[in-house]
């Protein structure tokens, strides 16, 4: 059994809740003093039906104002797959909430009210699951009882927000034509909808192939924590040196020929360790401890990877950054810390080129800064190098984040582009 | 481990996931410590610390908060467990913070030591100067938990601000911290209660005895049974009889309710859960029951 991470957006009225109630109901992950303590608040406050909306709302200012405002993580499982849901508010803060939930994402539900169609709201959830590259999109026309489940109305909602795809360089685009209130096509295909072929949402989550996601062609092993055994009993760890990491990209065996950076010494992996006995290969998202065959000063925030297949080496970084602070604002000359895979260095913003509209996607290089929930491409100097891919091709060495130098909050999201 | 399809099991991300964690922080914190209670979350981090850094031993001390009113089988346990790892094992006692005037002891019926080891807890941290704390706490357990994330700011006093929280992307955790404040760090968190039990049973992984079937002697109280014990005050009509329970989680004795249960091995008891219908905290947790945020108000006040 494997996992499926994926993230939900959408607001109250686009029948969210009531998808994700259905899905852990129907999946049993609903326990009934769970749904006992959402029907007596329910009846409390006055509301006639169980607002499902009040098992994801966990907070007290959630409930005390009937909206959501941070990402909640929820959990079921079938018997083919784990899926752990992200789901994010649509309204509040919705962009640094979704940026959030998307970034470790396999695939994302984006819904849309068959009676509305394809509003901003919905171009705006789509846009932000491809800007982070979130590899399956899947868009949950929803309601479609209340269109008489009219293929029609589906079919024109499909091609709408097929057009818009297309400028968006989707990936992977599935349309599934759902009752979440009555449980049309959500876990077993539906019978008022004859004229659709496709797979029920859960079966769609079940069977969606997530391996070939990961980048198993360029080895990337960023080094986390040096492992030295110092009061080992044992004489024969006395020399034991492990690079512990968590693989980040491609394949490692042992023999094969590496390459260390910044130092740019080639050496051969020794072995690859783990607390059960070596492996015979790595790959993402394990996490090991690689022993190299010479001895070369390596440190947290180092890469190993193959030589004839390395991360670009720079300090000038250009990217789109997702703005998350109220209190401040991006702009040129900001200065930050940034954390990119085990490495901490200080950067500066040297331009801003533009800031995107997420609505319409018009970008208007008169900006002169971002604010919150804002989203536009910088150029940045680090005062080190970073070992980097395009965003595109690894999301691991392709993601950044901007910490505040005075209130250590993180307030910034990157992702790179243009890294050779 | 491995397949031909580079795929990789459940258990085996989440294992990679929180293993990435304890690394992190290893790497990233001066002094660490770890909260082992004895229970099975904590049994299971510990484990995952283990694998971390091996072959070196684990790079931090265990800190416990005794509230003194745990039971007796849980503190065998947790001495033995640390001592094979030759662990340090600070306890934090609960009777101590009454002693020193810190705490009041609560009177009464319903009296438990449950809300004052968050003083004990915030002091032990203080006076160990530790920057980063790991808890066992899942994201499943409860609702307030729901929307904690892995990486937990606490201010000066300890204390966490839901709605203050620092965003968590990709596999990249927010370290920085002043002086005086700490992390809580939760490296189980994308875990369920199944998978914790399926990592016990692929691990073989002991846990205390009172987890499994036993005969016990037992009281009703609030469609909970508790254990009879010194440490709490009994209604005249609740009467003590023996009945054959296990523990689904481990607290204290005072608020800890045990199911009915004729599950004596792991496998019976990941076929029990599989096929359960109330959470754990929900069967088993007088202190959740208090209020609907109760332990939302908890945790802003510093607690686990």
């Amino acid at each position: 059994m494997d996992i499926l991470r994926f993230a939900t957006a959408g607001s109250v009225d686009d029948g969210k809740s009531t998808l994700i109630g259905r899905l852990l109901f129907d999946s049993k992950a609903i326990f009934e003093d769970q749904l006992e303590a959402v029907e007596r608040t329910s009846r409390d406050r006055g509301t006639e039906y169980t607002d499902l909306s009040l098992l994801t709302d966990g907070l007290r200012a959630e409930r005390e104002q009937g909206i959501t405002i941070d990402v909640a993580y929820r959990y079921f499982a079938t018997p083919r797959r784990k899926f752990i849901i992200a789901d994010t508010p649509g309204h509040i803060q919705y962009t640094r909430n979704m940026v959030t939930g998307a970034s470790t994402a396999d695939l994302a539900i984006v819904l849309i009210d068959a009676r509305k169609g394809v509003l901003e709201q919905s171009r705006r959830h789509a846009f932000l699951t491809t800007l982070l590259r979130v590899p399956h999109l899947v868009l949950a026309v929803n309601k479609m009882d209340l269109v008489d489940y009219s293929q029609e109305r589906f079919e024109e909602i499909r091609e709408e927000f097929t057009a818009f795809a297309a400028k968006l360089n989707a990936p992977d685009l599935t349309f599934i034509p759902i009752s979440a209130l009555h449980g049309d096509n959500v876990v077993s295909r539906s019978e008022n909808m004859p004229w659709y072929n496709g797979s029920s949402l859960l079966h769609h989550l079940e069977n969606v192939h997530i391996a070939s996601d990961r980048n198993l062609v360029d080895v990337r092993f960023p080094v986390q924590y040096v492992i030295r055994p110092q009061r080992a009993t044992d004489p024969a760890l006395h020399d034991y040196r492990g690079y512990a990491g968590q693989v980040a990209g491609g394949v490692l065996k042992p023999g094969d020929e590496v390459v260390h950076l910044p130092s740019g010494l080639s050496t051969r992996i020794a072995s690859i360790d783990t607390f059960d006995g070596p492996v015979q290969e790595a790959f993402a998202p394990m996490s090991v401890t690689l022993r190299l065959e010479d001895d070369i000063d390596i440190s947290r925030g180092d890469m190993i990877c193959r030589p004839n297949n390395q991360p670009q080496v720079t300090q000038e970084l250009e990217a789109m950054v997702c703005w998350m602070s109220d209190a401040t604002k991006l702009a040129p000359r900001t200065k930050l810390t940034i954390k990119h895979t085990t490495r901490t260095a200080r950067v500066l913003v040297k331009d801003l080129h533009y800031r995107l509209d997420v609505n319409t996607l018009h970008r208007d290089e008169e900006a002169g800064s971002l604010g919150l929930n804002e989203i536009g491409r910088v150029s940045l100097r680090v005062t080190q190098p970073l070992f980097v891919d395009d965003y595109a091709r690894n999301r691991l060495t392709g993601g950044f984040i901007l910490v505040d130098e005075a209130t250590n909050n993180t307030v910034g999201a990157g992702m790179i582009t243009d890294a050779r | 481990m491995l397949q031909c399809d580079y795929t990789t099991s459940q258990l085996d991300v989440l294992e990679a996931e929180s293993i990435h964690i304890m690394r992190e922080v290893a790497a990233e914190f001066e002094r660490p410590c770890l909260l082992f209670s004895g229970g099975k979350d904590s049994i299971v981090m510990l484990r995952i610390a283990e694998k971390a850094f091996w072959p070196a031993p684990i790079p931090f001390p265990l800190l416990h908060v005794d509230t003194g009113h745990n039971f007796p089988e849980v503190i065998e346990f947790r001495d033995r467990r640390a001592d094979e790892l030759g662990a340090r094992l600070v306890v934090a006692s609960v009777q101590d913070s009454i002693d020193a005037g810190r705490v009041t002891e609560e009177t009464g019926r319903r009296a438990s030591r449950n809300r004052l080891q968050t003083t004990t807890l915030l002091d032990a941290i203080e006076d160990g100067e530790f920057d980063a704390v790991f808890g066992g706490a899942r994201r499943d357990e409860e609702k307030a938990r729901a929307k904690e994330r892995v990486f937990s700011f606490r201010d000066e006093f300890g204390q966490w601000d839901p709605k203050n929280q620092r965003p968590e992307l990709w596999n990249l955790y927010n370290a920085k911290i002043r002086k005086g404040e700490h992390i809580r760090v939760f490296p189980l968190s994308n875990w369920t209660e199944l998978d914790i039990w399926d990592y016990i049973r692929r691990e073989g992984i002991e846990i205390p005895s009172i987890y499994y079937a036993h005969t016990r002697k037992v009281f009703e109280r609030d469609g909970m049974l508790l254990s009879e014990s010194e440490f709490v005050t009994r209604d005249e009509d609740e009467q003590v009889f023996e009945a054959v329970v296990r523990y689904r989680t481990v607290g204290d004795v005072t608020c800890t309710g045990a199911v009915q249960s004729a599950a004596a091995t792991v496998e019976e008891i990941i076929a029990e859960i599989a096929a359960t219908r109330i959470t754990e905290r929900g069967a088993t947790r007088a202190d959740d029951r208090a209020s609907e945020a109760s332990m939302e108000d908890r945790k802003r006040e510093g607690y686990f």
